[in-house]
């Protein structure tokens, strides 16, 4: 594995307000993979992702993507990042907000149409997107940061709240992607996802509890369900909250 | 910086504010309506209505987009866009010029509403043209803009950002001179309407609506309205963070 990772943290450290979020995280992320980042809700899951992306402000440590430092003017052509909460323009259609983001990232609009396409957004190109519903908006999202097939795709939470069936479609979608050589990052609080990733990084409180594949996990703690395996995971680590405060 | 991104972000907000014709209508409508009122309540009074109505032609503009855009610009930082675009190839210049050419368009449209209405329907006087009065009207909604996309950065919600207008407006309108010579208030407000971005604004467009020559003082008030406003986008580029806590 000379193959040089997609991502690289070094004692990753990250204040948010008064919490320390990312004590001391060190991980790689292999490129051409999909990789699963899981824990629970307030783990610091959107902090790594906005620390990867280099819109984070970071008290220590270094964060390196796709062999440049996180955040630099090259990364921009080529690191895909879909917020949380949908970024796009409620007050704009579909079709508008992907011509805008067509040009700032430089692809013409046959692509623009090619991308709405792919997350099944074909037929509502005229929808203004602030009438859409909460799953259809998120594809806009995705749709914008697809456009110019970046080498990195960080995807925060991007199939929480949609249904089975779109949700499956979007992991196919994943997976062909990372067929066609790039990396992706996803997160999600929802473990059950688990089994859609080739890697997966489980955090807990800032620090990852394991780099794992599903089926080491599975190998692991003797769970064949997922969710349960990476429950047993968590109630066996020892709380760091809880050895502070504690004796 | 890339022009084709400029040019790309002023339509995507001409194309935010097409989608919206509540705001079209405030922007174009309400000041000229607002003058028409004043005409009437002024009718016992011409030389009042002239005094005052004649300088706002050219000082409604300001407010209008300071608003707007101070509004604008808070929620591509709240919705999450703005954190978008900064990990897109796109500089914080292209932005901020794209807002400019966007509701430089509009401002101009503004301007010419609110001269036809104030000079050509409504009876006001501008000896030196009213096109004097629709060029310094321009340049005051450029200066609104520029203040606003500063100021946006101050507001966490939209409420906050809508209280800036009297915080921040309301003590212009008072010392600029528009309702009390500078000279005769207080020493201590006329020292320090000498430091209001509205005082400029406000002198240049009294002497185009007065009688008389004009002399070199017009030309320095508006020259210093456009260094305001660039020193304000300069400043507002600083608060545009790629990286944020
Ligand atoms: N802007 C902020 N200021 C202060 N604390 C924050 C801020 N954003 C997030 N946090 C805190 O940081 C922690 C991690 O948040 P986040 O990275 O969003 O977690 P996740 O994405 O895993 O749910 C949480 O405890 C959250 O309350
Ligand atoms: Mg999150």
């Amino acid at each position: 594995m000379a193959e040089t990772p997609a991502i690289r943290v070094s004692n990753l450290r990250v204040m948010r307000g008064e919490n320390l979020v990312l004590p001391d995280l060190s991980v790689e992320v292999a490129s051409g993979r999909v990789t699963g980042l899981l824990g629970p809700s307030g783990c610091g899951k959107t902090t790594l992702m906005r620390s990867i992306v280099g819109v984070q402000i970071v008290a220590g440590g270094t964060v390196e993507v796709l062999g440049e430092p996180a955040g630099s003017p090259a990364l921009r052509r080529r690191v895909g990042y879909v917020t949380q909460a949908p970024s796009v323009y409620g007050d704009l259609t579909v079709g508008e907000n992907l011509a805008y983001f067509s040009r700032v990232v430089g692809v013409d609009s046959a692509r623009a149409r090619e991308t709405a396409a792919l997350v099944g957004l074909e037929k509502m190109e005229g929808r203004i997107v602030g009438s859409l519903s909460g799953g259809q908006r998120a594809r806009v999202s995705l749709a914008s940061a697809l456009l110019n097939e970046p080498d990195l795709l960080v995807l925060d939470e991007p199939t929480v709240g949609l249904d089975p069936l779109l949700r499956a479609d979007l992991w196919q979608t994943f997976h062909s992607l990372a067929d066609a050589g790039a990396s992706l990052l996803v997160s999600s609080h929802v473990m059950d996802e688990a089994r859609e990733c080739d890697d997966l990084l489980l955090i807990r409180e800032g620090r990852l509890l394991r780099q794992t594949t599903p089926g080491e996990l599975q190998v692991e703690t003797g769970e064949q369900d997922l969710g349960r395996a990476f429950l047993q995971i968590i109630r066996d680590a020892p709380s760091q909250a809880g050895q502070g405060a504690g004796s | 910086m890339s022009p084709s991104i400029t040019l790309a972000t002023g339509i995507r907000v001409l194309r935010q504010i097409r989608h919206d014709p509540r705001t079209i209508a405030l922007l174009l409508l309400v000041p000229a309506l607002l003058l028409t009122l004043m005409k009437y309540v002024f009718e016992g009074q011409p030389h009042v209505f002239q005094q005052i109505g004649a300088p706002l032609c050219g000082l409604f503009p300001f407010i209008v987009m300071f608003l707007v855009t101070s509004i604008t610009m808070l929620r591509e930082r709240t919705t999450g866009t703005l954190e978008r675009l900064m990990t897109l190839p796109m500089s914080k210049l292209d932005l901020l010029l794209g807002y400019a050419i966007a509701f430089g368009i509009l401002a101009t449209a503004q301007a010419v509403v609110i001269c036809l209405t104030g000079f050509g329907l409504l009876g006001l006087n501008a000896p030196h043209g009213a096109l004097l009065v629709g060029a310094l009207a321009v340049l005051n909604a450029l200066l609104g803009m520029a203040l606003g996309l500063l100021v946006s950065a101050f507001a966490r919600t939209e409420f906050q950002a809508v209280q800036f207008m009297p915080a921040f407006i309301f003590p212009q309108l008072l010392l600029c001179g528009l309702f009390v010579s500078r000279d005769e208030m207080a020493p201590a407000l006329d020292a320090i309407s000498w430091v209001m971005p509205f005082t400029w604004a406000y002198d240049a467009l009294e002497r185009a609506v007065s009688p008389g020559t004009l002399d070199g003082r017009i030309a320095l008030d508006a020259a210093v309205v456009v260094a305001i406003t660039i020193a304000s986008l300069a400043l507002g580029a600083l608060t545009l963070r790629r990286r944020t806590p």
